[in-house]
């Protein structure tokens, strides 16, 4: 049934009987045998003629209503609207082309931007229903601390509320994979045994975790990830039951999850899971009873029950958190809120603003575009006056010349909307390179149905915008002006003229406001680039190793900073033989300047709660810390200001010592000499520690941030598991990783290396994200400035070729060639000025909304506002002159004989 | 005197099938062949006409195909389909029927009581 229709609806197509030819044909050939009739009564043929067609009546009133009744339904009405739509843009391929390149380019662009927001903020996680599943955070609002974790007692407290259905921490870590021909390091989540049961998800062998396990330690068992499983093992089919050992321990590979499963963390790396391991989080290595004010478990997700919803948890949760707190008083001195969030919140939150300035930002382009085809369109129109005020005239309906303007303009928008999809599908492998990898849910963008249905609706929308202009211009035709002969010789209607001017200006200031985001986003990276960082990382390197946290800590061979030490100084001395090397220094992975992987893996690992001496005990601060040997301060090029730097004698038996920069000495000591000072972390039995030294300021942390308190502890006496060794000096980046591992190696076999780095690439990674949206900003600002210019010139060229009648009257009543290029070029000038004046206001607007992605760049700053104007002005008056020559070299002439 | 009846509307469409029930022909020969079996008494407007003969072509009651006429000229040529030939038929029986009714209803004289 169904394709009998579409069988009629495509016969009804092509079915050549009713076209405009035949139907002229059909007339013509009428008025013929009248005149044949008319000529055997005794008329001459040319008098029949002309007898016959008065009779017959106006031959144009009747095709317009031959083409009312041919076409019955709407759908008849819709299908001759689109073919002689087809045939008009035939007609004229040189604009059609125009046209669908620049929608093709609008909506090509916006569709490729929408498919990442789509994938990572609009899509549910790829997990079995997804709106129940959870994270749990804790924060002591009253001193401003937030997700500063939580303790296992706490964790069985949710996990035994009836609030949930699972419970589990994600403990993000690395581990030391051996047991195979060379030791590697694999991202590991430690996690409670119903985290595969929370996420509803399936290993694609074997099995997942038992739910159930409740006692102390780890399970003896690991899940691997897809990707693992072929890297190192070669994707065997006979994996399971494999044993290996991980940081010394041995333990059972029992299933193999699915390639393409994410673990939902909120980094790349906290992502990308290599191995997953389970405990009831006490018992060894942790505390038999572990305590309740010991939050060492930094992220908790969980799965609600079923039938409850976020708002009903988040209630029942919060009377939870009053009764424990009033339980057991002496472990919560301060208010403590339990926070429930969304899970997919916690992925891709960070990332809404920077997409939704993306999709802001190509928005505008296609807007831009629209106008600019609306232009062309009115352009267009001008020329079709005279045919449609016919048309009106003599009875054609209004609203079916307009449904005709707008049909043309919906197949236009549709024809570059399929081109632009077209060109995203075949160019995805490219696009998908420019995206950064710190992006979340990479991996699931794809042109699904929804992106596919948006870009659908965009060119539909597109095509009304743009299709609007000349359609309501169309309405308000000035019949009389339009069929007058001598309207070809002035400038065309007042409105039209008006419109197309305005639109003109309203380009104009998208462009510019476009031009000013990506000025001032260019000028805060440019000034990015070029800060003084406060360290030198020329002819840096950064190797990484890891020592073992085994299970079973009587068989750690580095428990203590005193077992640690003997390898750590063979360490730095064996790396210092090496070719090249001029310094070398250890550090924990926090001390790796401006290292975002590292920082972000472990939320607790880099962060110190601590108290001070002689102030509240009850009001602890938490502070970035790092651990690094005496001699990194002076490889990494940090210069003491006061006091003195670590030295040989400061080792485990003596009293912790602690540098500290300028800005951490200036918040926690302000107005007093920081030296000497003494503050303690807030675990028990931890000793005080004296600050010694204190040195400059320098962008760690961040590049845009040059006064981050930093504190260094000694590594002697604060030992690390986690190890970044820095080599400076002439050395060859790609065989000193080898040597290091050889090294590394040569003292314990165990232990893998990898993460070889160089520090000016590491300050660069840190700019990744900043540069990609520079990027994009800029190229769409480059497209909407081309857009705007294409725009004017149009314009410009129109009103010249206008007003031909016109300049050649001024040239032969004695004005100079170069009076009409000033004439012309004045015209185009005033409408640049007005765009860029609007644009200007608006952009001062908008530059307010981006303040935060702005670095030490004013959102209102002259010098980016006034050269992108000159700029943009510069580039307007270039467009308008090659019309303004055309005008010039008008021969007098023709253009007076013209008509 | 030719009295040119006012057309009801609908009419016009019966008239036209009719016409070509008589045989295939243009859209001239329409306008003949009803005046000529009127009598004289209906001349169709010229301008009615084939929007008429378009819309029932749409409908299905007419087919089309391009041929020669009388005196060479080539010209497209109307003919009745079955579906034109039975709706010809119904319109006809309800126009009698129609036409009967209302000359009873005018014939009508006052009742003595």
């Amino acid at each position: 049934m169904i394709l009998a229709y579409f069988r009629s609806l495509a016969a009804r197509f092509i079915h050549r009987s009713q076209t405009e030819n035949d139907l002229e044909e059909e007339l013509r050939s009428h008025i013929q045998l009248r005149a044949d009739d008319l000529e055997r009564f005794g008329l001459g043929r040319a008098e029949a003629e002309r007898r016959a067609r008065i009779e017959f009546g106006g031959e144009a009133r009747f095709k317009e209503e031959c083409r009312e009744a041919i076409a019955g339904n709407f759908l008849d009405i819709l299908i001759q609207d689109v073919r002689f739509s087809l045939r008009m843009l035939r007609k004229s391929p040189g604009f059609t082309a125009i046209v669908v390149l620049t929608i093709a380019l609008g909506v090509g662009a916006t569709t490729a931007i929408f498919s990442v927001v789509d994938a990572t903020l609009l899509q549910p996680l790829p997990y079995s229903q997804p709106e129940q599943l959870v994270s749990i955070q804790s924060d002591l609002p009253a001193i401003g601390a937030h997700d500063i974790g939580i303790s296992q007692p706490e964790l069985q407290d949710f996990q035994q509320s009836g609030i949930f259905e699972y419970v589990s921490p994600m403990w993000f870590d690395e581990n030391n994979l051996t047991g195979l021909s060379q030791p590697t390091r694999v991202r590991l989540t430690i996690v409670a045994s119903n985290y595969f049961a929370l996420l509803r998800a399936q290993p694609q062998l074997g099995r997942a975790f038992d739910p159930q396990y409740n006692s102390p330690g780890f399970i003896p068992e690991i899940v691997i990830s897809d990707s693992l499983w072929k890297r190192l093992f070669g994707g065997d089919p006979n994996i399971l039951d494999t044993s290996v050992r991980m940081d010394t321990d041995l333990y059972r590979i029992v299933g193999v999850m699915p390639p393409g499963f994410d673990a939902p963390g909120r980094t790349a790396e906290e992502r990308n899971i290599e191995v997953w391991a389970a405990t009831s989080f006490y018992g060894p290595p942790l505390p038999e009873h572990p305590a309740r004010n010991r939050r060492n478990l930094p992220t908790v997700i969980a799965r609600l029950s079923p039938g409850l919803t976020i708002s009903a948890a988040q209630s029942r949760l919060d009377a939870l958190a009053t009764s424990l707190q009033k339980q057991f008083l002496g472990d919560y001195p301060n208010d403590w809120k339990i926070r429930l969030r969304p899970l997919k919140e916690t992925v891709v939150g960070n990332f809404r603003r920077p997409l939704f300035l993306l999709l802001s930002a190509v928005g505008l382009v296609l807007l831009i575009g629209c106008v600019n085809v609306a232009n062309l369109l009115l352009a267009r129109a001008s020329a079709r006056a005279r045919e449609m005020a016919i048309r009106r005239a003599l009875g054609a309906d209004q609203a079916r010349l307009t449904r005709q303007l707008l049909t043309e303009s919906l197949i236009l928008s549709l024809l570059g909307g399929a081109a632009g999809v077209a060109v995203v599908f075949a160019g995805k492998q490219f696009l998908f390179r420019l995206v950064p990898e710190t992006l979340p849910r990479l991996n699931e963008i794809s042109l699904s149905w929804s992106v596919l249905i948006f870009a659908l609706l965009v060119s539909i929308l597109s095509g009304v915008i743009f299709g609007l202009a000349p359609a309501l211009n169309a309405t308000q035709l000035d019949l009389i002006h339009a069929l007058n002969q001598e309207g070809r010789g002035s400038t065309g209607s007042g409105e039209r003229a008006k419109t197309r001017r305005a639109l003109v200006i309203a380009e104009f200031a998208l462009s510019l406001v476009l031009m000013i985001a990506a000025g001032l986003l260019l000028h805060s990276f440019w000034d990015l680039l070029n800060v003084r960082l406060g360290f030198n990382p020329q002819s840096v390197m950064s190797v990484r190793t890891r020592l073992p946290y085994p299970n079973d800590t009587s068989i750690d061979k580095y428990a203590t900073a005193a077992q640690e030490a003997p390898f750590i100084h063979e360490l730095l001395r064996r790396c210092g033989s090496l070719p090249g090397v001029e310094e070398v220094a250890i550090g924990d992975p926090a001390s790796i300047p401006l290292d975002e992987s590292q920082r972000r893996l472990n939320a607790l690992e880099g962060k110190f709660f601590l108290t001070f001496d002689g102030k509240d005990p009850n009001a602890p601060s938490m502070v970035e810390r790092s651990r690094v040997t005496p001699e990194y301060f002076h490889l990494v090029g940090i210069p003491l200001r006061r006091g003195r730097l670590f030295n040989e004698f400061d080792n485990d038996t003596a009293r912790q010592v602690a540098v500290v920069n300028e800005a951490f000495a200036r918040i926690y000591w302000p107005n007093e000499d920081a030296i000497g000072k003494r503050f303690k972390s807030t675990r028990p039995d931890s000793p005080w520690i004296t600050v010694v030294g204190i040195i400059a300021n320098a962008r760690t942390q961040s590049l845009a941030d040059n006064d981050a308190p930093q504190l260094y502890l000694n590594i002697f006496q604060v030992p690390a598991k986690h190890l970044a060794v820095f080599l400076r000096g002439r050395i060859d980046t790609a065989i000193i990783p080898d040597r290091v591992r050889a090294q590394v190696q040569a003292l314990d076999p165990t232990l893998p290396v990898f993460g070889a780095q160089t520090l000016t690439q590491t300050v660069s990674d840190s700019l990744a994200q900043r540069r990609f949206s520079m990027e994009m900003i800029a190229s769409f600002a480059a497209t909407a400035l081309l857009l705007a210019a294409l725009g004017i010139y149009g314009v410009i060229s129109y009103m010249v070729s206008e007003r031909t009648q016109e300049i050649g009257i001024r040239l032969a009543l004695g004005a100079q060639p170069r009076n009409i290029l000033g004439i012309v070029l004045g015209q185009g000038l005033r409408l640049a000025l007005i765009g860029a004046g609007v644009g200007l206001i608006c952009a001062i607007g908008v530059s307010q909304l981006m303040t935060t992605l702005l670095y030490g760049v004013n959102p209102t700053d002259p010098l980016t506002f006034g050269s992108v104007a000159l700029l943009f002005i510069t580039v307007a008056l270039l467009a308008c002159y090659l019309p303004a020559r055309r005008a010039m070299r008008v021969n007098p002439m023709i253009a007076l004989r013209y008509e | 005197m030719d009295y040119e009846a006012e057309l009801l509307p609908g009419t016009l469409d019966l008239l036209i099938l009719k016409a070509v029930s008589l045989g295939p022909l243009h859209g001239y020969g329409v306008l003949l062949r009803i005046a000529q079996i009127s009598g004289r008494a209906l001349l169709i407007q010229q301008g009615a006409l084939y929007p008429a003969l378009f819309r029932l072509e749409r409908q299905g009651l007419l087919k089309t195909s391009w041929d020669k006429s009388e005196n060479n000229r080539r010209a497209k040529f109307y003919e009745l389909t079955s579906k034109g030939r039975k709706r010809l038929r119904e319109e006809t029986d309800g126009w009698n029927r129609l036409v009967a009714a209302i000359a009873s209803s005018l014939a009508a004289q006052p009742q003595k009581t």
